[in-house]
């Protein structure tokens, strides 16, 4: 996984809390056996006046001009903003996939659905929990005429915003080190290939009816 | 020693080391698969010439993609073909066993899991899909898993996890006749919402929760993903030990006598705290449909649509403007004065024995209306459906005008041919009213198995209790 260090992008505004994972990639694309190429049905719903189909070309498909991606201020935009219990509902990676597909690095939220939390950091997708009224005041910020730059430093855990205030964000360390280095959590968890055989020994006496 | 929740005694059960922040590393004993988040990360263990740690602990079927239809046929739609056919031939590269489309044993896989005794008290399982929580109910750790995690459980049979806070819903009292396992999980998640749960692991307690079949405690711990919960459990009982008694992979003779032993540990000790406790009365329960886009959206059958210029919290308002729209319906309007267009039984959350045979109760003897443009009964596994072949149940629903097909999520997903066209409205016993769930621009109202049914029959929702 490449390192995650220090970021900067444009702030897109997603109005809206619950946006569950059928809704960040709908499950027609699910059929696909790949984890790129997602991008382009990121929202595919909202996004799109048409039906979207995995084998249909995006190029050409009538755009939702209401939709936020679809507004020139955010057609860049690497930062999503959203609202409360982002990324609801299917365990589906392929929604993670595609927000990355698409080009978007951090995600702030005043919260984050569990699983889907997760499986950012597995993709190198930073999600940023932050309070409701700083939330407000970034949406402010968001919907401004011109567009939103905001940098991110994980080391020292801070976003800066283009008057130069600077809101400190909370995140686990072990997840922090694992983005910083761009770590494969399997080849850390197999150094400890010699516990896991012996707590499975153990559990092979204590309870043998599982194996 | 000090009293201990059933999670914790089921996370220090298989926790393997903790790291000095916290993080545990924690043995996974049973591993789910199906067809849709799987094919990455068997690539992904291809790419690094990794073998699975444990194939054996693996069980892998078809599900989300499978025709409900004739399966002679074949699957129709190619790319999900190649999707079937990829579980397959990764279950074949790397010696894991697989209910194949034409197997019997083949279905929904959190059906299938338990029905075959896969899934025992004590065990931790997980599965790429959130609905893993259904296992739960058997006093087990299940929680739903993305891909990346699935492959890392490949190659390790372990998970990086931190510990959940705890809290318990306690139901007490009894429940009304005609009110059933779906409408008290519904009525938690209208109570505690959609993010009520979240870095939570639930534990259900009380009457209503003991009283209820084993189908039912999986209707509820299925739903528990809906809370926002990490995983749902319910601790150990009679119900539980005589379910898991007898099944194909369940422990015989000595093993079983000492697995039943160590199993009746598995319950919360008196006296043990929680993060946070819930209590509910079961009386107060009445059958529930959900009128919007969350599940959260729940009211009483008796109920009305709720009104957005009630609501104080903007942010919400907003969001059930937005439903109400997306819905095609008007504030106020009595949720039994609802037409629907299709109907949907089946799926992990209503697709056992058990919610077919109530279902059956209200069809028997009586027609789907004839407004209705499809009524689907969709067992949630071969097993299931040959048991309600058995019992005669395919012959009431047929009768009374319902569709039977063969098992699999079906129209819980939409990812099959069962769909929702634009604008139709589904009654479906299955845990999600997204749009486009069910299909784009689909409506989705969630209920029990009889609701749905009852829904057929009159064309509209009515009040199962009335019958
Ligand atoms: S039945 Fe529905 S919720 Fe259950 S596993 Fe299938 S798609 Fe998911």
């Amino acid at each position: 996984m490449e390192k995650f260090i220090k970021f900067s992008g444009i702030l897109a505004p997603l109005d809206r809390s619950n946006v569950d994972t059928d809704a960040i990639i709908p499950k027609q694309f699910l059929k696909s056996i790949k984890r790129s190429g997602f991008g382009p049905n990121l929202f595919d719903e909202w996004r799109y006046l048409d039906q979207g189909e995995p084998d249909k070309d995006c190029a050409g498909r009538p755009l939702n001009p209401s939709f936020v991606l679809n507004d020139a201020r955010y057609r860049s935009a690497s930062i999503l903003l959203t609202r409360a219990n982002f990324g609801c509902g299917s365990s589906r990676e392929h929604a993670p996939w595609a927000l990355a597909d698409y080009g978007f690095k951090v995600i702030i939220a005043p919260s984050f659905a569990d699983i889907f939390f997760n499986n950012c950091f597995k993709n190198g997708i930073l999600p940023i929990v932050l309070n409701e009224d700083t939330i407000d005041n970034l949406f402010v910020e968001a919907t401004r005429n011109e567009p939103v730059e905001l940098s991110v430093d994980l080391q020292s855990q801070q976003l800066v915003t283009p008057s130069g205030e600077t809101i400190h964000f909370d995140i686990d360390s072990f997840r922090k080190h694992c983005l910083l280095e761009g770590l494969d959590d399997i080849g850390l968890t197999l150094q400890h290939s010699n516990e896991i055989r012996a707590f499975e020994e153990r559990r092979r006496e204590t309870a043998p009816w599982v194996f | 020693m000090s009293a201990k929740t059933l999670y914790d005694k089921l996370w220090e059960d298989h926790l393997v080391r903790t790291d000095d922040d916290g993080t545990g590393l924690l043995y996974i004993d049973r591993h789910l698969v199906h067809e849709v988040t799987s094919p990455q990360a068997f690539e992904g263990l291809r790419m690094a010439k990794r073998k699975p740690w444990r194939a054996d602990a693996v069980i892998a079927t078809p599900d989300h993609n499978v025709p409900t239809t004739d399966r002679a046929l074949g699957i129709a739609d190619p790319v999900a073909k190649v999707q079937v056919e990829t579980l397959d031939r990764n279950c074949v590269e790397f010696g894991i066993t697989e209910f194949g489309m034409n197997d019997t044993r083949q279905g929904v896989v959190h059906v299938v899991g338990p029905e075959q005794g896969l899934i025992l008290p004590g065990m931790t399982v997980v599965c790429g899909d959130s609905h893993t929580s259904t296992h739960g109910a058997l006093g087990a750790l299940a929680f739903g898993i993305g891909t990346s995690e699935v492959e890392h459980v490949l190659a390790t049979q372990c998970l990086i996890q931190k510990k959940s806070k705890s809290m318990r819903i306690s139901i007490d009292g009894l429940l009304g006749a005609g009110v059933t396992a779906k409408d008290i999980v519904l009525a938690i998640i209208g109570e505690i919402g959609t993010a009520g749960g979240t870095g939570y692991v639930i534990e259900f307690a009380g009457d209503a929760i003991r009283a209820l079949s084993m189908e039912g405690r999986m209707t509820v711990c299925n739903m528990t993903i809906e809370a926002g919960a990490r995983a749902g459990i319910v601790a150990v009982d009679n119900t539980t030990i005589d379910y898991v008694r007898g099944r194909p992979h369940t422990p015989v003779g000595e093993a079983w006598e000492k697995a039943v032993r160590s199993w009746r540990n598995l319950h919360t000790d008196e006296g043990a705290v929680f993060d946070r406790e819930i209590q509910m009365d079961a009386a107060a329960i009445a059958p529930q449909v959900t009128w919007g886009t969350s599940p959260e959206m729940v009211v009483s059958v008796l109920g009305n649509v709720p009104d957005p210029a009630q609501e104080a919290d903007s942010t919400k308002a907003e969001g059930m403007r937005r439903a109400l729209d997306y819905m095609g319906l008007q504030a106020g309007t009595p949720i039994r004065e609802i037409p629907v267009d299709l109907v949907f039984i089946g799926s992990c959350t209503n697709g056992r024995i058990e919610d077919l045979r109530s279902a059956a109760t209200v069809a028997q003897g009586r027609k789907v209306s004839d407004k209705l443009v499809q009524a689907l009964v969709v067992p949630g596994s071969g097993l299931v459906k040959a048991q309600a072949e058995k019992e005669g149940l395919d012959k009431i629903f047929i009768e009374a005008g319902f569709e039977w097909r063969e098992p699999g999520c079906s129209m819980c997903l939409a990812m099959n041919a069962d769909q929702l066209k634009p604008g139709q409205r589904c009654a479906s016993t299955s845990n999600r009213n997204f749009e486009g769930r069910q299909g784009k621009d689909g409506r989705t109202h969630l209920v029990g198995p009889a609701m749905a049914a009852a829904a057929a029959i009159a064309g509209h929702f009515v009040d199962v209790r009335d019958l």
